[in-house]
């Protein structure tokens, strides 16, 4: 423990204050939700606060009862209590103290990463239908029904009905429970659009319990009648410390048991490294969190809160966030929640056995209802059909069958678009398996440099990840896909996720050799192909990569042209440089150009030898098209003289009046005594402090070339920088 | 020690496809420079149309290999070339190859795969072949620290000199298994100093055996040592293709002893699998 420990303490306890305050009324309703008794879910929150605090490896999670479980914990009970539900909460005990050992190896082998090997959209259709699930087995507390039963699809139906039924209504002790949910769910609304500071202090749920207890006291305090029908009130165990419920091993061995157990083990880790992620990004300090030291004490955590009759601890990110923006800095903070939330519940238990379900329930709500609105599903659909698609089957699979097979379902989608998307089931049977990721540093720059061949989607992305761990998050990154002959939507977003955490240590990021490929839509996360051979540099994309946009923008910085589609009308022109003698030019394109084109920078497809036409070669070039004549030349760095190979019968022009600069510079060109003359002075010295380019002559334009790939957009204005310098000074020779 | 190795008969195994000339033309340009002698091998029925079209593509050529000879035997092919190898104990054997198999082409490559695996010599698979001069400017060396590193680096020099090559890159991999797995900041400092210890000693060994490497063949090249992470023996085919090289020069041990043998041939096969360039693998005989 050192100084700045200390010196954050009052911030983070203050945090950790404010957040079990959110805490409170959350893990008590989704106890509720989740058919246990409402203390279950401040058990798994305070377990949680307290271990994670001590053994965790992330900075600013909180943790405890989590939303994602609600469906699952309710199924578990009913199912594995065959219709009596406290027995089956004794079981789902011991469910939830097995995935805790299964979560906590996990850990210790560093399976974090399995969460990666699920498509963004089943998560984002699994995390609906979790939401859809929340919002329709609440909707009936917080309208004052607690007797309702039947699966979601059936609740869904029953929702008009039953809003219907309340107009029927006659006494005062009918209404009086809708009123309470009714204003419970105008606070959680209205909260976050006000903007007194005194009222943001408190957050919604609070609020919405202020009120219920409130209501409560001023019923049977000042009117001296009954609040509300008994079963409509929080029950709390008379001594939450001597009556603990004994965990249920007896169907251990059952297959529901482990579906269970494995249903648990996925939601939970799912939620954690997905809100480890998002608190990562809001993280100010730019840490990193150790993903796998905390699921080894959110393993841990589940295993206590288990045996003490608590819920599954889960990471959340709600709660997280709040934690945050109240400048919580480390894991003191969920310490700190814990502790008051253990605190509320030893000093004020009578008060918070005041408080009416419909209250809670219409925080859930609320919360389900955010998870599940429908700007998620449009999202998905902008990001392209396919997505969509993908959604709602896992959305429907779940509903109707449960979690497990919904996301098995969604992934089979998935999996099944790519196929046909490809017409090619063979490039992801052949390659899934074969490690696709070459990254090393680039000498010169220091830069990474990383290439993905064959297709890259979540089925392999973690290959992908892996390299991107090992980088420095200061540096630059080029990640290149030029082999690559699909890229899925989870990479895309995956890759904007790393590309915001690295700009913020002051790295970046940048993706080439995308321009070519097909996207379904303009959104920066669709998903793109490689279009078929043949219509390669006919066809017109659309939708323009985010390197594409760079360059437009640029172009009208400068305002020149930008050309995107492909066109071979330079072809007759770049035969005259001898770096094209033995190859062959497809065609061009993202052509950018001056108005008065005398300076045009483009990227090039073409093929060394006929043979291999298909496996064709990207490389960005500059042109600058000169006033005067000058000699036909080949300027190179001295060790990288292999470009130029065929003019093996030259040999190196050495100027004996420049030695540094022959040293440094591999001259090669027919009229020797021209280029000596050419090469004076002020060239010379432009060339010895410039970065080194390939810059080839062929009397009145020059081609200059970086490397024998696809320019980064950092690296092409430095190019078109080094080019109208060059430019200017030759024209004024 | 095991010498450098040196090429003295080189048979090349020929099938009347698209590219019989191309490759055809390859062989005698390398057992031209290589000044050794060309076995040009063919299974199947010997026809005078046949021989009349190699007759006029070994014309054509101005390349002339210190001996030609022509055979022809009929066979399955795999069994009949092995014993050609054999017979006339070719050093290196030439093959032409698929760059990458699908399904109608599998079982014309596998036979390729299939001597490359059983061959009793080193296999030279061509791939991308150009019809016109000197394709072999970029030769990438599998510098992966072994009993056969030195040879294969010696032979790889060699082989550059004689090609007149520009320029050549020994590719040192370091495995991931090596480096603590990085986790958090903590641990990506340590995988990042542990690398650097890793990158430094590759570069002293590779150091010392280039030393002996004469100065009047290592003047004329460009030499780069790279290292690359990835999966031990499986990415240097991806940066043999990433930096366009033309010849990948990979070692094998014909060792009987299980664990070279076995992690060796791992790699090899995913190489061939997907041939990146032309790849030259050098087998060394059982001591």
């Amino acid at each position: 423990m050192n100084s700045t420990f200390f010196r954050s303490l009052p911030g983070n306890i203050f945090s950790g204050f404010v957040v079990s305050l959110i805490a409170l009324p959350l893990s008590l309703g989704l106890a509720i939700a989740s058919g246990v008794p409402p203390i279950a879910g401040v058990l798994a929150s305070i377990t949680g606060g307290i271990v994670v605090s001590f053994f965790g490896g992330s900075h600013l999670t909180i943790t405890g009862a989590g939303n994602g479980l609600v469906l699952v914990i309710l199924s578990a009970v009913t199912i594995l209590g065959e219709g009596n539900l406290y027995e089956g909460y004794l079981y789902t005990l011991a469910a939830i103290i097995c995935s805790g050992v299964l979560l906590f190896v996990f850990g210790v082998f560093r399976l974090g990463g399995l969460s990666n090997f699920f498509p963004s959209s089943v998560l984002q259709g699994m995390l609906a239908a979790i939401g859809i699930g929340i919002f329709t087995k609440q909707f009936f507390p917080m309208i004052g029904v607690i007797d309702v039963k039947g699966s979601i699809v059936d609740l869904i139906l029953h929702i008009p009905s039953s809003i219907l039924n309340i107009f029927s209504y006659r006494t005062f002790d009918e209404l009086f429970p809708i009123i309470i949910g009714v204003i419970s769910l105008v606070i959680m609304m209205v909260h976050p659009k006000i903007r007194n500071k005194y009222v943001k202090l408190i957050p919604a749920p609070m609020w919405i319990v202020v009120f219920a207890v409130a209501l409560n006291y001023y019923y049977q305090g000042v009117l001296g009648v009954p609040f509300m029908k008994e079963d409509l009130l929080i029950k709390l165990p008379k001594n939450i410390f001597t009556e603990l419920p004994r965990p249920n091993f007896g169907k251990i061995a059952s297959s529901e048991f482990i579906l269970i157990v494995f249903s648990i083990t996925f939601v939970v880790s799912i939620e954690t490294l997905l809100s480890i992620k998002a608190v990562d990004k809001l993280d100010p300090l730019k840490r990193r969190s150790n993903i796998s030291k905390d699921l080894k004490a959110i393993g841990l955590a589940n295993i206590i809160s288990g045996f003490i009759g608590g819920l599954n601890v889960v990471t959340v990110i709600a709660r997280s966030s709040v934690n945050v923006n109240n400048r919580g800095s480390n894991r003191a903070a969920n310490f700190f929640h814990a502790f008051f939330l253990l605190l509320f519940i030893i000093l004020f238990q009578k008060q918070i056995s005041r408080i009416a379900l419909p209250a809670l329930a219409a925080i859930l709500v609320f919360t389900g209802y955010k998870l599940a609105a429908p700007k998620n599903i449009i999202k998905s659909f902008k990001i392209g059909k396919e997505q969509g698609i993908i959604f709602l089957i896992t959305l429907v699979f779940t509903l109707y069958t449960n979690l497990i097979l919904g996301v098995f379902f969604g992934i089979l989608a998935t999996f099944l678009i790519h196929v046909i998307i490809n017409k090619n089931l063979f490039l992801f049977t052949r390659n899934v398996l074969k490690p696709n990721v070459l990254m090393y540093e680039e000498e010169a720059t220091g830069n990474y440099y990383i290439s993905v061949k064959n297709f890259c989607s979540f089925l392999n992305i973690n290959k992908l990840k892996n390299k991107l761990n090992q980088i420095p998050l200061e540096k630059h990154v080029i990640i290149d896909f030029s082999l690559c002959r699909f890229v899925d939507h989870t990479v895309m977003e995956e890759l904007s996720d790393y590309n915001e955490n690295i700009k913020r240590q002051g790295g970046s990021l940048e993706i080439i050799g995308l321009d070519f490929y097909v996207a379904q839509t303009g959104h920066p996360f669709a998903l793109r192909k490689m279009p078929p051979v043949t219509k390669l540099g006919q066809k017109e994309n659309p939708y323009l990569t985010k390197r594409q946009k760079d360059l437009d923008k640029l172009s009208t910085h400068l305002s020149w042209d930008y050309l995107p589609e492909g066109s071979s009308n330079l072809v007759k022109e770049l035969d005259t440089f001898l770096y094209f003698k033995t190859k062959i030019i497809n065609y061009k394109y993202n052509q950018i150009k001056s108005k008065n084109n005398t300076i045009s920078f483009f990227d090039l497809s073409y093929s060394e030898g006929v043979f291999i036409a298909k496996d064709d070669q990207k490389t960005s070039f500059l042109l600058l098209y000169l006033k005067k004549k000058i000699p036909v030349f080949a300027l190179d760095k001295e060790e990288l003289f292999s470009n130029i190979y065929k003019l093996a019968g030259y040999k190196d022009i050495n100027i004996k009046k420049y030695p540094d600069f022959s040293k440094h510079f591999f001259l090669r060109g027919e009229k020797r005594r021209e280029i000596i003359s050419f090469f004076q002075n002020e060239v010379v010295f432009f060339f010895e402090s410039h970065p080194y380019y390939y810059v080839e002559s062929n009397g009145d334009t020059l081609l200059i070339k970086q490397k024998n790939r696809l320019a980064s957009a950092q690296e092409i204005k430095r190019m078109i920088a080094f080019g109208k310098e060059l430019q200017s000074l030759l024209s004024k020779n | 020690m095991k010498e450098a190795k040196k090429f003295s008969c080189i048979l090349m195994g020929f099938a009347f496809s698209p590219k019989v000339k191309v490759n055809v033309l390859e062989a005698l340009r390398l057992s031209n420079y290589m000044k050794a002698k060309l076995i040009l091998f063919h299974v199947g029925e010997k026809t005078k149309i046949k021989e009349e079209s190699i007759d006029k593509i070994i014309k054509e050529s101005e390349e002339i290999p210190p001996s030609i000879s022509i055979k022809w035997e009929e066979g399955t092919p795999t069994k009949t070339l092995l014993t050609a190898c054999k017979t006339y104990n070719v050093d290196l054997l030439l093959l032409g190859a698929l760059q990458r198999e699908n399904a109608l082409n599998f079982y014309i490559g596998s036979i390729a795969r299939k001597l490359t695996r059983k061959a009793p010599c080193s296999v030279l698979l061509l791939i991308n072949l150009i019809e016109e001069k000197n394709i072999w400017e970029h030769i990438v060396v599998n510098a992966l620290k072994n009993k056969l590193t030195v040879q294969t680096i010696e032979t790889s020099f060699n082989i550059a000199n004689v090609l007149s090559s520009k320029k050549i890159t020994l590719v040192e991999e370091i495995s991931q298994e090596k480096v603590t797995p990085v986790e958090d900041e903590k641990s990506l400092l340590e995988a990042l100093a542990e690398k650097e210890t890793l990158k430094k000693k590759s570069a002293i060994y590779s150091k010392d055996i280039l030393e002996k490497i004469p100065n009047k063949i290592k003047d004329k090249l460009q030499i780069k040592i790279q290292n690359i992470f990835g999966k031990r023996g499986y990415s240097i085919g991806h940066y043999a293709k990433v930096v366009r090289a033309d010849l990948l020069v990979m070692s094998i041990a014909r060792n009987k002893s299980l664990f070279p043998l076995f992690s060796f041939s791992k790699d090899l096969e995913y190489i061939l699998l997907e041939l990146p360039t032309n790849v030259l693998i050098l087998k060394y005989k059982k001591e």
